[in-house]
């Protein structure tokens, strides 16, 4: 099987209706480095997009057996990108580096991204990229009281680009962008409008592309350590936390809480994505999940700075974060016992005051 | 597939350290596959205790998953097993349940190394 990073990446560019996704997808394409991309598009009212590799595909869900929604297989996913890849493979369609599916206004991302990282045939050609979501500055915060496909949009997001920044009032801005950080810590928000906005930074930079993956890591941990300074509102059901760690993680007892906590309530954990000090291991682990899909871990070569902390930010979905950090601090316990200066009780505790 | 037992190769799981070689690799010498599948089975029954089951490892590729009740089930990574004790059990395993968490408390109180430590 081919390695991970040698996979052909798709992202997943979401957003609602109208909030500008197809606008910026035929500005990224114009980068010479994203020429070799092929587009699924599921909106074919839309204005079109003059790109020589552009499918359409009508939404079906394939819903499986176990009956959970976040685990909903996208059938017709799966039977376009296979189409497509055999089509590369006879030579019929330009070999193409990367996909990018733009999702309908109300699709819920999850099921796309669980097609992709789980699906028994596309796990060998294809792997998740960014996912990048569209926020219209004017009508998202409506758009996130309302929907929870608008919250999901946000909050599985690798990036996160504004629209409509000049028709948005300033407070309303304001308030969109704190909600933004509440619900996704870890994504930068970026302009849409912006002329530094990178096609690049956006689509191929990700911990799996040699290139780009140092600088990616330094921002990303940069996002985590100041996550979780805004915050929303108390009884906001949906919420990112994160945790902070001062020693070493052992990996085994992590992957033991993880798959744990995610088979019992995977459904309710939307994200996970940390940085983590693992024993043993020199440079920094990265660990990206979504709902009940782990991405394989990828590692850099050195840390960043000098902080060697780990740090994880959760987004969870009306599940007490102190439970959560309770029962990692247990499972940790068990490799690391109490009675050391550092143990997981006052790691516990500082993960409490971090995220205060 | 193994010509022995039959079993299909899946991909590597992403908690097992082998499956991922581009991160693990730089590990001190003193990491084996054995010795991390040991450790991982150490851990699973403290907290598998708690609900009256059982792991031990099997030929270094699966995990043999026992009840008291003499029921078993083999399973290939931590994601199968999860699934399977509860089926095991009929009732759900979750992390976040504080009697369990009292328990591992205990446990890790009682015997700070016995169960995990190399």
């Amino acid at each position: 099987m081919s390695a991970y990073a040698d996979l052909i990446p798709v992202n997943i560019l979401t957003g609602a209706l109208g909030s500008g996704k197809t606008t910026l997808l035929k500005a990224l394409l114009r980068a010479p480095r994203l020429e070799q991309t092929a587009v699924l598009v599921n909106e074919l009212g839309e204005v079109g997009i003059d790109h020589h590799l552009i499918e359409h595909a009508s939404e079906s869900t394939l819903l499986l057996e176990n009956g959970c929604l976040c685990c909903a297989m996208r059938d017709d996913l799966k039977t376009s990108l296979l189409d497509l890849h055999s089509r590369r493979e006879r030579g019929e369609i330009p070999r193409y580096e990367r996909v990018v599916v733009e999702t309908s206004g109300v699709a819920d991302p999850v099921p796309i991204a669980y097609t992709l990282i789980a699906e028994p045939v596309l796990m060998h050609h294809y792997r998740l990229g960014n996912v990048v979501t569209v926020v219209d500055s004017v009508n998202a915060l409506r758009q996130l009281e309302r929907f929870d496909a608008s919250v999901k949009q946000v909050a599985l997001a690798d990036r996160l680009v504004l629209s409509k920044l000049d028709l948005a009032e300033p407070d309303d801005l304001h308030s969109l962008k704190a909600r933004l950080s509440a619900l996704n810590p870890a994504a930068p928000k970026l302009e849409s409008e912006s002329p530094g906005l990178d096609p690049i930074d956006l689509l191929v930079a990700d911990a799996y592309e040699a290139d780009e993956k140092a600088s990616d890591i330094a921002a990303w941990r940069h996002r985590l350590v100041s996550a979780g300074e805004e915050r929303s509102s108390p009884h906001e059901a949906l919420e990112a936390h994160r945790f902070t760690f001062d020693r070493a993680l052992d990996w085994t007892a992590f992957g033991i809480w993880m798959t744990m906590l995610l088979h019992r309530h995977g459904d309710r954990v939307l994200r996970i994505k940390g940085l983590l000090n693992v024993a043993g291991v020199p440079g920094p682990v990265l660990v990206n999940g979504v709902q009940h899909l782990v991405h394989p871990p990828a590692h850099l070569d050195a840390w960043p700075g000098a902080d060697r902390r780990s740090h994880v930010v959760i987004i969870l979905d009306d599940l007490p974060r102190e439970a959560v950090e309770r029962s990692l601090a247990a499972f940790n316990a068990l490799v690391n016992p109490a009675g050391e200066a550092r143990g997981p009780r006052a790691m516990a505790e500082r993960a409490r005051a971090s995220a205060a | 597939m193994c010509s022995l037992c039959g079993i299909l190769a899946g991909k590597g799981h992403w908690t097992e350290s082998a499956a991922n070689p581009e991160v693990f690799d730089g590990r001190d010498e003193r990491h084996t596959v054995a010795r991390e599948r040991q450790q991982r089975t150490r851990i699973l029954n403290v907290v598998l205790a708690h609900y009256g089951l059982s792991v031990s490892d099997w030929a270094a590729s699966r995990y043999v998953l026992r009840s008291r009740t003499g029921r078993s089930a083999l399973v290939a990574n931590l994601n199968e097993l999860w699934a399977e004790a509860e089926r095991l059990l009929g009732r759900p395993c979750d992390p976040l349940d504080p009697s369990l968490l009292s328990e591992l408390s205990r446990a890790e109180a009682a015997a700070p190394r016995a169960h995990v430590g190399p």
